[in-house]
């Protein structure tokens, strides 16, 4: 299926990504093309067919609602662009 | 270089039980290596000091006679699995100053074994791509280069070059959609997927969760199954490991093939399949044949529909887990962003390579609202058509011998390539099926083309059973009787 430019801003922001203005033409032509070929599955009925979700068919192992790995808050923080009174630091959200 | 670089890692083993060299020697000779191999841009992140520390408690231990069973084995890490204290990359801008805090299980089973670290290896941006060169600190040279550079095959390039031009004994891999098999089948060595939920996945930077798996990339089939044997096992923290005991796989090794069946897909014979892919694929079967196999054609009717199926499933997957990197965290935060949003975009727009945002973007799309049933529901019920494939023709035979590849290591920068990616995603058509069924291969060297390169083969078992690959690996590998680099 074809794509157009406003569903490739929207899936941009959908992302959390900036796609160039002068991009966003080619971008439609490249997810277009990919799309196209995607769509070869619609040569097969799969109406009856149930979605292979995981190949593990075993049921989630149930565990004590117990902390594994607390107490590291500051090996944690070591890794934070920006730390301020022991919490991660974003740019103010409330005016 | 080296003599005793050139050593498998079973040949170390054994030399340094017999105390014919140090560990510590080996770790430096290995360290020289790396220092004269830098044109192969196999390293991300190099530990020199953390890996001597490692070879001197190896020789403390062969001293004592406490050694393990990989102890002071100088290893290559594919720079997916996170290290403690080790910066950890996926190969991207968004995760270039990362410093875990914690060990990925995998790598932990490698240490507890008595593995010596050298450094982390270059792949493919979070593993996205079949040439190594979507990384953010650029391509790998295939060792088997001449006039021309090569690519290694990607995501785990670095691991397949490292290995090939012995910057280190072996190393980890993950596999996605052929990860490991590729860059082994372009670089002239071995490695093996093993089944999904057989290594753990906890600690490696998550791609497509639902088809990534660890093996290991080395030198020969022995050396695969010695380390797939300290990788491999039960984690509890990884909610789709597999609580299945490990066999010994060196066992296997000397097993026989008589009373086996092998089946050759037919459909990976599509008209202009290359004559030298063909040829070699036919030979493989004729030696297992003579040592008493029986080989015969099979089916796997959706093989044609594999690869748009996994490139619906693994971009999806991979736009959620990338979610994660939004510069608030860890990772790389962009300069400007007076609000969150702004902070959020300019940091993914900034962090991540063109594929990568690729990548995610097509996978929002065939998860959002309106296409959901079109594209990821439709790709999952395909998933679930090719999954029966494989188990319908494992009713008929025991293992599937196909090619690994339908060509050998390209030059890098290929215009082809890079210019309409589907051209790159058509690399991976003999590997990515088995991914979406979960089952384990392996790829292992068969000959090289006119022109000189490497051509692997593809087997392809039955869930867990890793052993029957190995056994038939290993008679595969005396027969072809490869001259590794």
């Amino acid at each position: 299926m074809a794509i157009d430019t406003h569903t490739v801003r929207r899936i941009a922001f959908l992302s959390r990504l900036k796609i160039e203005e002068e991009k966003i033409e080619s971008t439609k032509e490249e997810f277009s093309k990919i799309l196209n070929w995607i769509e070869e599955l619609n040569e097969v009925n799969t109406d009856d067919v149930e979605p292979l979700i995981s190949v593990n068919n075993t049921t989630l192992r149930m565990r004590d609602d117990e902390v594994t790995a607390g107490n590291c808050r500051a090996e944690i923080l070591k890794n934070a662009p920006a730390a301020e009174y022991d919490y991660f630091a974003v740019p103010k959200v409330v005016e | 270089m080296s003599e005793i670089t050139k050593l498998t890692v079973h040949e170390a083993l054994n030399a340094l039980k017999n105390k014919e060299f140090t560990a510590l020697e080996l770790t430096e000779a290995y360290l020289r290596n790396m220092e004269n191999g830098k044109k192969y841009n196999a390293y991300i992140t190099e530990c020199a000091d953390v890996a001597l520390q490692q070879a001197k408690e190896a020789d403390k231990r062969y001293a004592t006679g406490t050694n393990r069973a990989l102890e002071g084995i100088p290893l290559g890490i594919k720079d997916l699995f996170c290290t403690k204290d080790i910066r950890t990359t996926a190969a991207s801008h968004i995760l270039d100053n990362f410093v875990p805090p914690y060990e990925s299980t995998v790598t932990q089973h490698l240490l507890d074994d008595g593995a010596v670290f050298l450094g982390k290896l270059n792949l493919d941006e979070f593993a996205m791509g079949g040439s190594n060169e979507t990384s953010y600190f650029g391509p790998v040279i295939n060792p088997w280069s001449k006039d021309k550079l090569l690519v290694p095959g990607g995501s785990s390039g670095g691991s397949a070059a490292a290995v090939a031009a012995h910057l280190c004994a072996a190393a980890t891999g993950t596999d996605t959609g052929g990860s490991i098999r590729e860059p082994a089948a372009f670089c002239g060595i071995t490695g093996i997927k093993p089944t999904y939920g057989r290594c753990s996945r906890y600690g490696i930077v998550a791609f497509a969760s639902s088809l990534d798996q660890a093996g290991p990339i080395a030198q020969d089939v022995r050396d695969c199954a010695i380390l797939l044997k300290s990788m491999a096992g039960f984690d509890d923290k990884d909610s789709t490991s597999c609580d299945v005991s490990v066999p010994d796989y060196e066992k296997f090794l000397d097993g026989d093939v008589r009373g086996l069946t092998f089946g050759l897909p037919k459909e990976y014979r599509p008209d202009g399949l290359n004559p030298e892919v063909s040829a070699y694929w036919d030979k493989a079967a004729e030696y297992l044949k003579a040592r008493g196999a029986k080989v015969k054609e099979i089916s796997l009717p959706h093989t044609k529909y594999a690869l748009a199926t996994y490139y619906v499933l693994a971009p999806a997957e991979a736009s959620s887990n990338l979610a994660r990197y939004d510069g608030i965290r860890y990772g790389f935060r962009a300069k400007e962003g007076q609000h969150l949003d702004d902070l959020y975009i300019n940091t993914r727009t900034q962090g991540f390579g063109a594929e990568v945002r690729r990548r995610i973007m097509i996978g929002t799309y065939v998860l959002s609202a309106g296409y959901y049933d079109a594209y990821f529901l439709k790709a999952q019920k395909m998933r679930r058509l090719i999954y029966n494939d494989f188990m319908n023709a494992f009713n008929q035979c025991d293992v599937i011998l196909t090619p690994t590849s339908p060509i050998t290591a390209f030059p890098i920068g290929d215009e082809s390539m890079l210019q309409n990616p589907i051209n790159m995603y058509l690399n991976d058509v003999f590997t990515v099926s088995v991914n979406l069924a979960g089952l384990p291969a392996l790829s292992l060297p068969i000959g090289l083309s006119a022109t000189g390169l490497p051509y692997g083969i593809q087997l392809i078992g039955k869930p867990f059973d890793e052993g029957t690959l190995f056994n038939a690996a290993a008679k595969l590998e005396a027969d072809a009787k490869f001259e590794r680099k």
